[in-house]
């Protein structure tokens, strides 16, 4: 077993103790939104932040799952060393695994129920887009390779690889914890430099850049281990505030002018030229710096220990954030499943808000039935203090 | 029970008539607005009393089946135009081939210009690109430097971008190529054809049914046959032809 430089007397151990609601809460509702943004012809997606700037939710849910990790490992790295967290690290990411594996099943059966049944002349060439029916082979060895993903199901492959890597970046973090960091925005750069990206098949690569991303995560993580509080003095100035609200609203205009095109000439041609395409493969900086921005403003207005966090109103929200794996996969079939009976009953709006709130529903209540099989096996997160697990950071890593 | 009546039989005529989508399939000027002028296609109608037009597309500009070429749309975009500008010499000729990528078609593109020295091109892209999942920033560089030979010819362009297709679209993700053609097409001054949203237009206003299953060639023709109608009203109104029959898409 690796020893640790980092003793209980080091000032990081005094960090992030407390369960904060707020990440349970962020992190349902961000859920919720990939839930919405999932099904294509949707009314309700008009509510979803990536209509109202650059990020959207998958940033939300990439940060806290950051946190939440360097939160819950971190704790076993320091008491228990650096083979046990790594363990359990590996163990969460083949959970993920096979979570992926399991949605990719119900997606091929999907395809190939619309291979089976959907014909169309008008679509012949779409429609070539189902060929890799023919070889099944090939797709489902691509698919346990995490080559092969369909539309909406690049998340998982992410955080799995995320995760593969972490034992040595937290390692890291809590030793040296700018170095940590450094490195990451480094490899982030280097990225940007150099194009890297992991091969996806048939072509192209992945769309959620795993080594542009992880400066997310990484900074997720470095905030639990004490760079939130590190940061705490720069998030209450009033200059960082107003800088970032002002960046919110620039970000809200220029989405504007993407919805209403009038408005599309509006933006001068050397600004568009230097700012598009806002890039979400590789997390484009205008896309991490309107993260920042949110999460400054977030963090402003709504304390940690804001009383409305335990209200009954936003407990829906708390739950589903605590058990993320599963009302994650959970949101991505129920996406599937909507924009199938949306499709097969040429649904219009009305039916599109019915299934939303029905999916958000079946969402909470599924979260619901979880901590009510935690409660029953003695896993409340109340009752259950040592040794730490993921439930004390607000669900799973 | 009148009243349910009254609802069906009203149901009924409203099916009637969108069986006879040509007479329905009339696109808002807002679809098919924009702000480039298609100068060239204007001085060669006024001085030359012709037109000559160059299709570049992959599959979906084209039909399959007996006699798809004479319903895909730019063989009823050619007739489209002859009936709304009469006394004019106009030529549409199609350079359509499936599983064309963007870089492909741009590669092709100096001998499409030099063979048929078009006025105007319309260059329909993104569907395959899509589908290959190319990456948009290499996308985007294939499509402005294609769009860059079209104006070094001195001929006019209208992007056209990819199909709305409601049943492929979990598979299938068109919107960062559809953003991408956007862009360009603000940038460069070229027009853009909104394929996608006007088919969208269609399926909400309930003219079309995109999600229905059919082997029959009926429908696709009749989109074809509205695509093509729609295009010859944004190229009349670009081109500032017949500012007084401008609503109509006849």
């Amino acid at each position: 077993m690796v020893a640790l430089p980092i003793t209980t007397a080091s000032p990081l151990a005094a960090v992030a103790r407390e369960r904060d609601l707020r990440l349970d809460l962020f992190r349902g509702g961000a859920l919720w939104l990939i839930f919405l943004d999932h099904i294509p012809e949707n009314v309700v997606n008009w509510i979803t932040i990536r209509n109202y700037g650059f990020s959207d939710a998958t940033e939300i849910f990439i940060f806290i799952s950051g946190y939440t990790g360097a939160f819950v490992y971190g704790r076993t790295m320091r008491q228990r060393g650096f083979v046990l967290a790594s363990a359990r690290i590996l163990r969460r990411a083949w959970q993920i695994y096979v979570a992926h594996i399991f949605l990719f099943t119900i997606f091929m059966a999907e395809i190939a129920y619309v291979a089976a049944t959907f014909d169309n002349p008008l679509y012949a060439e779409e429609m070539k887009i189902l060929d890799f029916l023919k070889q099944p082979d090939i797709t489902i060895f691509q698919a346990l390779l995490l080559k092969f993903k369909p539309v909406n199901m690049d998340v998982l492959p992410l955080y799995i690889v995320l995760l593969l890597l972490f034992p040595p970046v937290l390692y890291l973090l809590l030793w040296r914890p700018n170095v940590a960091l450094a490195g990451s925005a480094l490899l982030y750069a280097l990225t940007w430099r150099f194009d890297w990206n992991l091969p996806a098949y048939p072509n192209g690569v992945w769309f959620f850049n795993p080594f542009a991303w992880q400066l997310l995560f990484v900074f997720g993580a470095w905030c639990a281990l004490g760079g939130a509080q590190r940061l705490a003095g720069v998030l209450r100035s009033r200059i960082v505030l107003v800088i970032a609200i002002v960046y919110l609203l620039f970000a809200f205009m220029i989405t504007l002018t993407w919805y209403y095109e009038p408005f599309e000439h509006l933006v001068p041609s050397w600004l568009g030229e230097w700012m598009y395409p806002i890039d979400k493969t590789n997390l484009d900086v205008l896309r991490f710096a309107h993260f920042l921005a949110l999460a400054a403003v977030t963090v402003h207005f709504l304390p940690q220990h804001w009383p409305g966090l335990k209200s009954p109103i936003l407990q829906p929200a708390v739950r589903c954030g605590q058990h993320s794996l599963e009302i994650f996969c959970l949101g991505v079939f129920l996406a599937f499943a909507a924009q199938f009976i949306i499709a097969e009953a040429s649904g219009g709006p009305f039916l599109q808000i019915a299934l939303s709130l029905l999916g958000i529903m079946i969402m909470v209540a599924t979260a619901n039935l979880l901590t009510w099989y935690k409660t029953i096996e003695g896993r409340s997160p109340r009752e259950r203090v040592e040794p730490p697990d993921a439930d004390l950071a607000g669900g799973e890593a | 029970m009148i009243v349910f009546a009254a609802v069906l039989a009203l149901a009924v005529v409203s099916g009637a008539a969108a069986a006879e989508p040509t007479q329905e399939c009339d696109v808002p000027e807002g679809l098919i607005a924009g702000e480039a002028d298609l100068a060239r296609v204007t001085s060669e109608l006024k001085d030359h009393h012709r037109l000559d037009i160059s299709v570049v597309g992959s599959g979906s500009s084209a039909l399959t089946g007996p006699d798809g070429a004479r319903f895909a749309y730019p063989a009823r975009l050619e007739e489209a135009l002859r009936e709304r500008l009469p006394g004019n010499d106009i030529k549409v000729t199609a350079h359509v081939q499936t599983r064309l990528t963007t870089a492909d078609m741009a590669a092709s593109l100096p001998k499409v210009l030099a063979d048929d020295k078009p006025a105007l091109v319309i260059w329909q892209a993104g569907t395959v690109d899509a589908m290959r999942g190319i990456e948009p920033d290499d996308f985007r560089a294939n499509l402005e430097g294609g769009v860059d030979t079209i104006s070094a010819a001195g001929a006019d362009l209208v992007l056209m971008n990819m199909q709305y297709s409601p049943r492929t679209e979990s598979m299938l993700g068109v919107s960062a190529y559809a953003d991408v053609m956007r862009w360009v097409a603000q940038q460069r001054g070229a027009l853009l054809f909104d394929r996608f949203e006007i088919m969208r237009y269609w399926t909400d206003k309930g003219i079309f049914d995109l999600y229905a299953a059919t082997k029959d060639y009926a429908m696709a023709r009749r989109v074809h046959e509205c695509i093509g109608r729609a295009l010859a009203s944004q190229i009349i109104n670009a081109a500032h032809l017949d500012d007084g029959k401008m609503q109509t898409t006849r």
